[in-house]
């Protein structure tokens, strides 16, 4: 097997008395199409907050590319290429789409140079996730699934190599899930590693190669999709007994 | 590199006027009134650079403008150093303050951090009431240097305001046009998604608090020699809290002209008001326009402006 791409160690992390996260540990390798399950509240979104910085660490390492980046602030992390985005969009609202996209190419990707280049790539990336209609539009001007497209977008444009896709398509209607994983099917063929959280199961299965399952904090299982459906402790987790 | 050659060339323009009507000595209200128009043209823009680009609302105004004063007033007493020293000293002073107030927003967001600037204003307010050496509660008289260029020390200041406007505008002008400036809007659109996208947000917060902090202490710092009576009520004046915001909001938050529109309008009126009226007309005329501003015109007059231009 290739050398984890990331790697999380006996990750715990505490919210007052409440353990969100107790001793879990996954890695996840280069290239890699990654899914992330598990019912409401199993700490699905707090790893992911660990894993790009925005919320510590209680317990446990996290490596990436071999280098340990627990201590290693947010935006730093974005720089070496853990790019994430968010459940609900937050896009910067006083900027038109294009603008949106220059902050990550400026900041993350390390294009200083002011200017064309910026926007030149800008339209670039909104072109391939077929956003480019909107590119002088504010965020206040988009539709539903092209503000999810914009969140994407911009994750692009910081240039990951870990895109973390942070359920990226509930709320969407069938075609618009289709839509959006071939998208993420695209970006994971140009050698971006994926690590996808989604409650919708269609769309998991299909994407991921490998699934890691959490419930309560804890990682209860983990295998191919079809492992993953068979597996009893997941049934329980997700229904009862 | 033609453009900022064409900045520079703008500012120094302006600061030669502002020489050449100081060496006209017309009228010397226009100098005693020109002064405060000024000096809140600095407030403003040094306000706007925190509360406009970053997005975090101050109402510490006081507190940095006072703190400029008092250290002018401090070192008067102690050493009676010259002007410039009195400026970059207050700046300093003040830009620490501002740096240490930048941490705070490590913990604070929103209206938490406004009440928390408001509280260090009343806090530092007290300190001084309790500290006799420059004057306690009951103020102290400073005396201005003799032999002032243009004749008059207030004409002098006046000049020296314009000075400092000209600096004050030319860095809220290049923080905005600049990469920080743009990482600044992406924090005050979204913090957490700024920070996620690779933008340095507490590294920008602090620049801005500190940068807003030595603007502010500029401003305050030639405040002893103008009203050669210091005292903390006047040095600690809610005015000035409400001017610095008011005035960002009435011209624009998203702009460096913003500021200097809204501290010309409003200021202006502010003067004539204080002599036709009266004095207590002031703070009515800036709640009334700021209300109206509120509801009809959240971006301000240069929003305005852009929406009648069609953008």
């Amino acid at each position: 097997m290739a050398p984890a791409l990331l790697e999380v160690d006996g990750l715990t992390k505490r919210f007052g008395g409440f353990t969100a996260l107790n001793g879990v540990s996954l890695d996840v390798t280069p290239g890699e199409r990654f899914g992330l399950i598990g019912p409401n509240g199993s700490g699905k979104t707090t790893l992911i907050n660990c894993v790009s910085g925005a919320l510590p660490a209680d317990g446990g390492r996290i490596r990436f590319e071999g280098r340990d980046i627990t201590a290693v602030p947010a935006h730093r992390r974005t720089r070496l290429g853990i790019v994430r985005s968010f459940q609900i969009p937050k896009p910067f609202t006083s900027m038109t789409v294009a603008q949106n996209l220059a902050i990550p190419l400026e900041y993350a990707a390390g294009a200083r140079s002011d200017g064309a280049d910026v926007a030149a790539e800008a339209m670039e990336i909104l072109s391939t996730i077929g956003l480019e209609s909107k590119a002088h539009t504010r965020p206040a001007g988009l539709t539903q699934i092209e503000m999810r497209k914009l969140e994407l977008a911009r994750a692009m444009a910081a240039k990951p190599k870990l895109l973390i896709s942070d359920e990226a398509m509930a709320g969407l209607s069938s075609a618009e899930i289709d839509d959006i994983l071939a998208i993420l099917f695209r970006l994971n063929e140009r050698g971006i590693t994926i690590i996808m959280i989604e409650h919708i199961m269609r769309a998991v299965m299909r994407f991921s190669e490998r699934i890691v399952v959490l419930d309560a904090g804890e990682r209860i299982a983990e295998g191919t999709p079809d492992a993953i459906v068979r597996n009893p402790v997941v049934e329980k987790a997700y229904l009862g007994e | 590199m033609a453009r900022s050659t064409r900045t520079l060339l703008v500012g120094l323009a302006v600061v030669g006027a502002g020489i050449l009507l100081a060496a006209l000595r017309v009228n010397p209200y226009v100098y005693f009134a020109g002064y405060v128009i000024l000096q809140y043209v600095v407030i403003a823009t040094a306000w706007n650079i925190l509360g406009g680009y970053a997005g975090y609302v101050n109402f510490g105004t006081p507190a940095f403008f006072a703190l400029g004063a008092y250290t002018a007033v401090f070192l008067i007493q102690s050493t009676r150093a010259p002007l410039p020293v009195l400026i970059l000293a207050g700046g300093l002073v003040s830009g620490l303050l501002g740096l240490g107030i930048g941490y705070l927003t490590l913990r604070l967001r929103g209206v938490f951090f406004s009440i928390a600037t408001l509280a260090l204003s009343i806090v530092l307010q007290t300190m001084i009431i309790n500290w006799e050496y420059v004057g306690g509660s009951r103020g102290l008289s400073v005396i201005r240097p003799s032999g002032p260029p243009f004749g008059s020390y207030v004409t002098f200041l006046f000049a020296v305001m314009v000075l400092l406007s000209v600096v004050a505008v030319t860095v809220a002008r290049f923080i905005e046009r600049s990469w920080v400036g743009r990482g600044l809007a992406a924090l005050r659109d979204n913090e957490e998604a700024a920070e996620c996208m690779g933008v340095p947000t507490l590294r920008l917060k602090l620049f801005a608090t500190t940068v807003s902090g030595v603007l502010l202490g500029v401003a305050g710092a030639p405040f002893p020699y103008y009203v050669t009576f210091v005292e903390p009520t006047s040095a600690f004046n809610l005015d000035y809290a409400v001017n610095a915001l008011a005035m960002p909001m009435i011209g624009g938050t998203t702009s460096w002209v913003g500021p200097v529109i809204g501290a010309v309008l409003l200021g202006t009126a502010q003067q004539l008001a204080t002599v036709t009226i009266s004095s207590e007309m002031n703070l009515f005329i800036v709640g009334v326009v700021l209300v109206a501003f509120v509801v009809l015109a959240p971006e301000g007059i240069v929003g305005l402006v852009r929406r009648v231009r069609g953008r």
